[in-house]
């Protein structure tokens, strides 16, 4: 169980020290959904575009050092896909945040407001998975 | 400055999403899927997060402005009513249908943009959708108040 758990704590702590680290040192939270939603929108701030490019430039670099991406990434389907990302994106911006704005920012800020999301957002999401894997039809 | 420090501290935060297991969607749908083979580790994930940032987070509070910055930003709404639990409880079956949320889905992006793009746009045109909602609905409210208070 460690082998699991040593590098989720890790790679928690990194995204820990990534948000606090943004905010004392620039004010701004590190909601992923709204700092994309305002760079969409094309909101005031370069450091929105320079925030979701150092996302994606994560993701190229560890590409580039040979890290596979998850085979899950091709197990589901063009059409849930776009589904998931349209209800997750109108969800995120309806709920003023994501895993990373009421998960992160907002529990550690401890605010209210984000565990009531967070703890909305962790049921539906496994009554989906439930209703997906376990449910009708199943 | 605070351009660079973003775009350094996003790859921070990215890397640590990739380490963590968030990236991979199976793992997240693991972790979901209570009632089968259920795989608690990613809780240590936001557990890890939480426990890091908090101090930072105390440390911002204590100061008048951000290192870098010029003023620290607020929530954008302060109350607890039905489109924060109505959004979110939308936002936990978008996640839970494909095991990917915004952050991880934009490291992915670069990891495997071919597997990645249909999530990615198509959440782009939901965060666009939810913020013309909230837009519509904040110009509406005042209209709604003056009929409350006549």
């Amino acid at each position: 169980m460690l082998e699991l758990f040593g590098p989720s704590l890790l790679g928690g702590a990194l995204i820990g020290l990534a948000a606090g680290g943004l905010y004392l040192l620039t004010g701004r939270i590190a909601g992923v959904s709204g700092v994309l939603g305002g760079a969409v929108l094309l909101e005031a701030g370069w450091w929105r575009y320079a925030f979701v490019a150092g996302l994606v430039a994560a993701g190229v670099a560890a590409a580039l050092l040979g890290i596979p991406a998850a085979q899950a990434l091709t197990g589901s389907s063009w059409a849930t896909l776009s589904i998931s990302g349209l209800i997750a994106g109108a969800g995120a911006s309806l709920g003023s945040g994501c895993t990373s704005g009421h998960g992160v920012c907002g529990l550690a800020r401890f605010s209210s407001r984000s565990l009531v999301a967070v703890i909305t957002f962790m049921s539906t999401a496994a009554l989906t998975v439930f209703a997906v894997r376990h449910g009708i039809g199943q | 400055m605070i351009v660079v420090a973003a775009f350094l501290l996003a790859l921070l935060f990215g890397a640590g999403l990739i380490v963590s297991g968030m990236t991979d969607p199976a793992r997240v749908l693991g972790f979901l899927d209570v009632a089968g083979a259920w795989d608690p580790s990613l809780a240590f994930v936001m557990g890890g997060a939480v426990v890091v940032a908090a101090p930072l987070f105390l440390l911002a509070g204590r100061r008048a402005k951000p290192v870098l910055g010029q003023a620290f930003e607020g929530a954008e709404r302060s109350k607890i009513d039905l489109r924060l639990v109505g959004g979110a409880a939308l936002f936990g079956i978008g996640w839970g249908l494909a095991g990917l949320c915004p952050g991880p889905a934009l490291v992915v992006l670069g990891l495997a943009p071919q597997a990645a793009w249909p999530f990615v746009v198509s959440m782009i045109a939901g965060l666009a959708l939810g913020r013309a909602f909230n837009g519509a609905s904040a110009r509406a409210t005042p209209a709604r108040a003056d009929v409350s208070a006549a």
